[in-house]
């Protein structure tokens, strides 16, 4: 396989309070193998270190975690400090257990896209690698 | 392009001068762009040139073998010298896949305690190819962040073996972080990773097999350290014998720079 002459780089972490790490590690490694720079943050992250994270880091793109239910305040809250950070071209997007409304709702507020359970891995890379860099 | 304040960021002569110029002024997303800058394009190193380096950081290299213990040690470095309110920047360098290009950068994990701390900066690093331990813009970088006022500079290399040494080119202090039961006292023997260090650690200093691995690394350094960098116990001593040996190299006694 080619190797892109230079690679998207994503953030991949959890925030909030809950440990299932699962699927986002399969979905770390899933973009590490597809070409990716994948900055894996780990669990409990708050908005304020994602975002922060995120603007070190340079990165293109935030995929974010959310199995608490608590799905609603973290990413507008994230969406919020990107806008005040004036990073709001880093694209925003998740998975996890979100309901079909709060989806369409975080959606129109910023969101890219949410993955909600028994999505393929595939659509997620795919998505992710039509993602175009930065600067 | 990702706007930087108000000002949007031209890759043209204006818009690096006024890039360079918020990297000077400590601004973070300045420097971010700036070293993303440097690993898209080798060609932009031009723009090193506009950061007029005034400032002097320390400089100290993290290197030792997968596992070891590197990135812990460096985020108990960085609580102990953010105590003393110096501004630390840190560059971990991670591999990138030879098959597909991708790398997962998981150093971060270990270091997010800082992650709110406005005089901290991480920033990982894939090494895209380059061997030797580091990214072929991990110098640069460097650089950078000196440049923005960063007071001391932690470089961690990828896991290594034996032969990836590039960061003793970058960084004059090195620490190489060992730990127990990863090989005889041969390895200690062999050329490369430990000749290299100016001060060895052994990290995981409470498994009990941390004695017989200070013993014999002990017959052949001088400047061997116990650490459980879990626990913060020895860093403190760690960080005195980088000053020590950060003075004696000021004073010119660099002839006793090579440790094993």
């Amino acid at each position: 396989m080619a190797i892109a002459s230079v690679p998207l780089r994503i953030l991949i972490g959890k925030v909030g309070l809950d440990g299932h790490d699962r699927g986002v590690k399969l979905i770390a490694r899933a973009l590490r193998d597809a070409g990716l720079e994948v900055i894996y943050t780990g669990l409990h992250q708050t908005p304020e270190q994602v975002v922060n994270t995120a603007i070190q880091e340079d990165v293109d793109a935030i995929g974010l975690s959310i199995l608490s239910g608590a799905h609603n305040t973290l990413f507008r809250r994230v969406l919020e400090l990107l806008k005040e950070q004036e990073a709001g071209d880093i694209v925003l997007f998740g998975g996890g257990i979100i309901p079909d409304e709060d989806a369409t709702a975080l959606t129109a507020d910023g969101v890219k896209v949410l993955f909600g359970p028994g999505r393929p891995i595939q659509e997620i890379v795919t998505f992710v690698k039509g993602l175009k860099p930065h600067g | 392009m990702r706007s930087l304040g108000s000002h949007p960021f031209q890759c043209d002569i204006h818009g690096l001068k006024i890039l360079a110029e918020r990297v000077r002024a400590g601004n973070v997303r300045a420097v971010s762009r700036l070293i993303s800058l440097l690993e898209n394009h080798p060609g932009g190193r031009e723009v090193l040139r506009l950061l007029d380096g005034t400032t002097r950081a320390m400089i100290i290299g993290v290197t030792g073998y997968p596992g070891a213990g590197k990135s812990t040690v460096v985020t108990r470095l960085v609580s102990f010298y953010r105590r003393q309110g110096l501004m630390i920047g840190v560059l971990a360098v991670d591999i990138s896949s030879p098959v597909t290009g991708g790398a997962l950068l998981g150093d971060r994990i270990r270091m997010q305690e800082h992650a709110l701390d406005h005089g901290v900066y991480i920033r990982s690093m894939a090494t895209r190819g380059h061997h030797g331990g580091l990214a072929q813009a991990t110098g640069d970088a460097a650089l950078v962040l000196e440049a923005a006022g960063y007071d001391v500079i932690l470089i961690e290399t990828v896991g290594v073996g034996q032969n990836e040494v590039d960061v003793v080119d970058v960084a004059p202090i090195v620490v190489a972080v060992v730990a127990p039961g990863l090989g005889d006292e041969v390895q200690a023997m062999k050329a490369g990773l430990l000749e290299v260090a100016h001060i060895v650690i052994v990290n995981k200093g409470d498994l009990p097999d941390a004695d017989n691995t200070l013993r014999n690394l002990r017959e052949w350094c001088p400047n061997v350290l116990r650490t459980v960098a879990t626990t913060g116990e020895g860093i403190p001593e760690l960080a005195a014998a980088i000053t020590a040996y950060q003075q004696s190299r000021a004073v010119g006694h660099v002839g006793e720079a090579r440790n094993c």
